[in-house]
């Protein structure tokens, strides 16, 4: 059984920390796509990081919610990243981005209907047989919802999970962001999701937009998220939590004072 | 409605930034909205920054209008979303060539970027080649285009803050980019070489690539011509590979 782990996002701005210093972190997560490239430098920035830290992949593009399935030539793509990178987990969203040829490059919510679950689960099938492991489904952040949805956002990633085997990459920010937008006890989330299949943790910031709370990943984490944290990890095992920073991207320091934050919270449930 | 109907119809949303059936009405459509332009929009600032620079923020911003509502994503990656810019800039700006090769040097800046790893060849590699059989290969990060106006020396000028005129050049040129190690390079190259490179990246031939030069500057010349840019290219790490046919 693994201990707690503490990671961080793998940024541009911090490419010569994680490649010349002592960086501590458990691991490092970079978006798999901005190294499904043929070569060039972003590769062997990869290389070079695997060889001093573990790695997840954490991927945008996969669109577990399409309705028409997985595009082959992503998911081959991905594949041989996996083979490479040997990567600590494999994840992505439960959202959609495509429909047909048309690709938005965002996160767009699912109805939770029977018919989408299915597909889902379809999509993670297909997805976990090709990449020949399990890999982990995070909870987006959303702006709106369905008249067409049947059960919660948590009822549905419960039965996702029991169906498919895959693990969950629980964003406790998301969590917070989306109750918040859509009026439901967050804590009803974390009761309702199957705990012992959460293998990592999300952790960033959010900015008030008129009205929502918007998923924007530019600011520290803050007093609401980092309590809910701490209720998160009373309730699951060993896990590994990272820092999710995306924009105005402060200096290394700053972020692993941020994962010192987790690192006490997490050390404290445990002592509790 | 199914999964299917629900997604065509956001498609649909964003697209045309209209509402469509299937999805609420409400702030979050607005959020979703704005999502999708601003990221296309993004990807073409940071693809073109110095067309973007050029031609200013209101220009810049109408191209990138006119090419988010004409082109819909279709990549798995964003990134891709810059490759079809310079099409649209031809038809928003149709009598610029000026800026369809600025904006061609900075994507092409960016493919070579992270294209395959070929390593050049040495100069072990060359000593055994029988050169009337002899077939270049070119680094797969070697782009190449005709140039008619000075766009090379105006991409110099903008990446180092400096000013200079945009011309018709007196004769048409080609630019030439790739990569060496991992930094992407631009070279401005006269007709001659630039024809010369052509023939060597459709052909291979370096047989070929002596006859062509021979053709255009003479037989003396065209023999010590084919000998300079072989060394040239050589230096400049575009061969990747020799082989005997």
């Amino acid at each position: 059984m693994h201990a707690h782990r503490f990671g961080l996002g793998l940024r541009r701005e911090h490419y010569r920390d994680f490649l010349e210093g002592d960086v501590d972190v458990d691991f490092v997560e970079v978006i798999s796509e901005n190294f499904m490239v043929a070569g060039g430098q972003p590769r062997d920035i990869l290389r070079r990081v695997r060889q001093r830290h573990p790695v997840v992949l954490h991927g945008v593009s996969m669109s577990l919610g399409s309705a028409d399935g997985l595009r082959p030539d992503y998911l081959a793509r991905l594949c041989a990243l996996v083979e490479e990178v040997e990567p600590m987990f494999v994840s992505d969203h439960l959202s959609w981005s495509r429909i047909g040829s048309f690709n938005s490059h965002d996160l767009l919510p699912l109805p939770y209907t029977r018919e989408a679950l299915d597909i889902v689960c379809n999509n993670i099938d297909q997805a976990q047989e090709a990449l020949g492991r399990t890999m982990l489904v995070e909870n987006p952040s959303s702006y709106l919802t369905y008249a067409e949805s049947s059960m919660t956002e948590w009822e549905f990633i419960s039965a996702m999970a029991k169906r498919t085997g895959c693990g969950l990459l629980l964003d406790v920010n998301n969590v917070f962001v989306s109750a918040s937008n859509h009026g439901f006890d967050p804590v009803d989330f974390l009761r309702g999701i199957p705990m012992n299949r959460v293998c990592q943790i999300h952790l960033a910031g959010h900015s008030q937009g008129d009205g929502l709370l918007i998923d924007t990943h530019d600011s520290a984490v803050n007093d609401a998220v980092w309590s809910l944290y701490a209720q998160t990890v009373a309730r699951c095992g060993p896990v590994a939590t990272m820092i999710e920073r995306d924009g105005d991207i402060p200096p290394l320091a700053e972020l692993l004072a941020e994962l010192d934050v987790a690192r006490r919270l997490a050390a404290h449930r445990e002592a509790a | 409605m199914n999964l299917a109907d629900i997604q065509g119809g956001f498609h649909a949303m964003l697209a045309t930034s209209a509402p469509a059936a299937g999805v609420p009405d409400g702030p979050g459509r607005a959020v979703y909205q704005n999502n999708y332009r601003t990221q296309l929009a993004g990807c073409l600032e940071e693809s073109y920054p110095l067309l973007r620079a050029f031609i200013g923020e209101e220009a810049f911003l109408h191209a990138a209008v006119a090419h988010i509502t004409r082109h819909p994503p279709q990549a798995w990656t964003i990134d891709a979303y810059a490759d079809g810019f310079g099409a649209t800039l031809q038809t928003v700006f149709p009598d610029n060539p000026d800026l369809h090769e600025l904006a061609w040097i900075e994507h092409a800046l960016g493919q070579a970027f992270i294209a395959a790893d070929a390593a050049p060849v040495t100069a072990d590699a060359l000593a055994a080649i029988d050169w009337d059989q002899a077939r270049l290969r070119l680094t797969p990060t070697l782009q190449l285009r005709a140039a008619g106006t000075n766009a090379a020396e105006l991409y110099f000028a903008l990446r180092d803050g400096a000013s200079v005129e945009t011309e018709m050049l007196p004769a048409p040129g080609g630019l030439l980019v790739w990569r060496r190690g991992f930094v992407s390079c631009l070279r401005a190259l006269d007709a001659i070489e630039f024809a010369a490179l052509a023939h060597l990246q459709r052909e291979g031939s370096f047989v070929g690539l002596c006859t062509l030069l021979v053709e255009r500057l003479g037989e003396e010349q065209g023999i010590a011509s084919a000998g300079a840019v072989l060394a040239d290219w050589l230096g400049s790490e575009l061969i990747t590979g020799v082989d005997n046919e």
